[in-house]
């Protein structure tokens, strides 16, 4: 009897893993076939000339150029305000703070971890309330209210990977600073930092494809389905994610489905790029954890 | 000995202090502007009755069941396949294989929400209105697999380090005695790693009750209650991502945001009980 159940729990296994690479191998194949032949220069630029538009000089109208650059905008933006957060809060979360005081600050990241990005967004939009009705009514969302939304969706993140890259090194090389005199920020800034630098960037990279991926923030907080490229940054704005979830909706005619999928396999290729250089990044880190 | 003492090192704890407000913030934020509900009408109510804005009802329960039942759906497809996966990474399969997975799910993590709903919109939806034969084809059955297969990365990962920090004297012993791979797993790392395993379930729960897209494009968003798998229905997060379109004095988007007030306390919950069960079971061993 125990037999049986070994060998049926072991069939079983290996069918879920065949389950869970078909399905995924389905999804992509699916979106590869409907969408390859549309990729090439008009998905991007349309009828415009590619030059035209990279120099701004004309309007791109059919083509993902507005969302594409809305994307980059939002991740530019957003990483900006959270890398220099994120990173000094990790530093002191590692370096500085212990105790329960450590682990009260650690549950409250855990929680903006968890927190959906629905209600991210949603706390950005009633920010650009509140910010409306108190200081001026010229205030609506916004490409900046997005990145500040998106900012704090990533900073937890930030947080956690330079907080465990940091203490995740060796402690012979974390105790030959101060033994030669040098201070708690100089063992900081010349020895810990540089030797978690790999996996600080690893998870900056990731950060970075979570903020290119999500819709349900940015549905709040300001990209809409046509606004061309935003003038400053307190503009709307158009990004690839909400361009295809408007087109899951509204679109038209076979055109616009397939400007879709091309979108879709575009926003693969960002992520997917995204993640596996974070991977390598993060390598020698996932083998210390994983194959010991 | 840990007190700051020069400019940069104040610097690193306020942006930690900052970062800590800002998770209260969004708590708070929240929590005012649902205060117009929450004080007029009672709380209950709120969160029993049903949604019919132009009878003066903004109850948000069939959204709330909706969320529930997708969540456990979901977990319930995904849980065996993800403990299934994560056996053949951690054991089953020879060490090229399991890299190769292990990539794979990585990878799976990357896909953007979106792009699964976009597929699964023109790909399963169809395949269900023919199975069911009528109605649209969104449906809680149509979203639920979907949603298993955006949580299952994060359930396999999480599983596959647990059953990695089990102590290797254990793992070598059964290797000494003669087990098998599968006896290994079975009688000394699931025993070893269990708490791991709650944590995991309890985080994919988490995933599946706060992601938005899935049930907004493939669950039909219909607001009234359901009574069966093959009907639509509006998750929490869907619905606030639709009502957006009203004005933002109306009771309609006052009432969006104790939706975002009860996805917030039920994440903050479910981060305790993680919390809990790590230290509960750390401190055991």
């Amino acid at each position: 009897m125990r037999r049986f159940i070994e060998s049926s729990i072991t069939v079983f296994s290996w069918a879920a893993g065949l389950l869970l690479t078909l399905a995924l191998l389905t999804l992509v194949g699916y979106l590869l076939k409907k969408g390859g032949s549309t990729l090439d220069v008009s998905l991007i630029f349309g009828d415009t000339a590619p030059l035209d538009a990279l120099m701004l000089r004309r309007q791109v109208f059919d083509g993902l150029f507005p969302a594409i650059i809305g994307t980059l905008l939002l991740i530019t933006g957003s990483m900006l305000i959270a890398i220099p957060v994120g990173i000094a809060a990790g530093i002191y979360m590692a370096e500085y703070c212990s105790g329960r005081i450590k682990s009260f600050f650690s549950l409250l990241f855990d929680i903006l971890a968890g927190v959906p990005s629905i209600v991210v967004g949603l706390a950005g939009l009633s920010l650009t309330i509140f910010l409306h009705r108190y200081f001026s009514t010229q205030i609506t969302t916004s490409l900046l209210i997005s990145c500040l939304s998106l900012a704090l969706l990533v900073l937890p993140y930030l947080i956690r990977t330079t907080q465990t890259a940091l203490e995740s090194i060796d402690p012979l090389i974390r105790r030959t600073a101060p033994a030669l005199g040098a201070s708690r920020l100089q063992n900081i800034v010349r020895v810990l930092l540089p030797n978690s630098i790999s996996e600080i960037v690893g998870g900056i990279i990731l950060a970075t494809g979570r903020c290119a991926e999500d819709t349900a923030v940015i549905m709040l907080t300001g990209a809409v389905a046509s606004a061309g490229l935003p003038r400053s940054i307190f503009n709307q704005y158009e990004a690839l994610p909400f361009y295809i979830y408007y087109i899951s909706s509204q679109y038209t005619g076979p055109e616009e489905l397939a400007r879709g999928y091309g979108a879709a396999i575009l926003l693969i290729l960002i992520c997917a790029g995204l993640l596996l250089t974070a991977l390598w990044m993060q390598r020698r880190l996932t083998t210390l954890l994983l194959y010991r | 000995m840990n007190r700051p003492h020069s400019l940069t090192e104040y610097i690193f704890l306020t942006a930690a202090v900052c970062s800590g407000l800002l998770t209260a913030a969004v708590f708070i934020f929240l929590l005012i502007f649902s205060l117009p509900l929450l004080e007029n009408g009672q709380l209950t109510d709120l969160l029993l009755s049903s949604w019919a804005p132009d009878k003066g009802m903004y109850g948000i329960y069939p959204m709330l069941m909706a969320s529930l039942t997708l969540a456990c759906l979901s977990l319930s497809i995904s849980f065996p396949i993800s403990l299934g996966c994560s056996f053949v990474i951690t054991a089953l399969a020879p060490a090229r294989l399991r890299r190769l997975l292990l990539s794979m799910v990585r990878l799976m993590t990357g896909i953007p929400t979106v792009v699964y709903s976009f597929a699964a919109l023109f790909l399963l939806v169809p395949l269900m209105r023919n199975i069911l034969g009528q109605g649209s084809g969104m449906c809680i059955l149509t979203a639920a697999p979907v949603l298993a297969l955006l949580i299952a990365p994060t359930m396999i990962i999480f599983f596959v380090n647990s059953f990695a920090n089990v102590p290797r004297s254990a793992t070598l012993a059964v290797d000494a005695l003669g087990g098998s791979e599968i006896q290994k797993l079975l009688y000394v790392m699931i025993p070893q790693a269990w708490p791991g395993i709650i944590n995991g379930v309890l985080l994919g729960f988490g995933r599946a009750m706060g992601d938005t897209m899935v049930s907004l494009m493939l669950a039909g968003n219909s607001v009234s209650p359901f009574n069966s798998l093959t009907q639509s229905a509006r998750s929490l997060t869907a619905h606030i991502a639709l009502v957006m379109a009203f004005d933002f004095d109306s009771m309609e988007f006052k009432s969006i945001f104790v939706c975002g007030l009860f996805l917030y306390i039920v994440t903050a919950l479910l981060m305790l009980l993680l919390r809990m069960t790590t230290l509960y079971f750390s401190g055991k061993r």
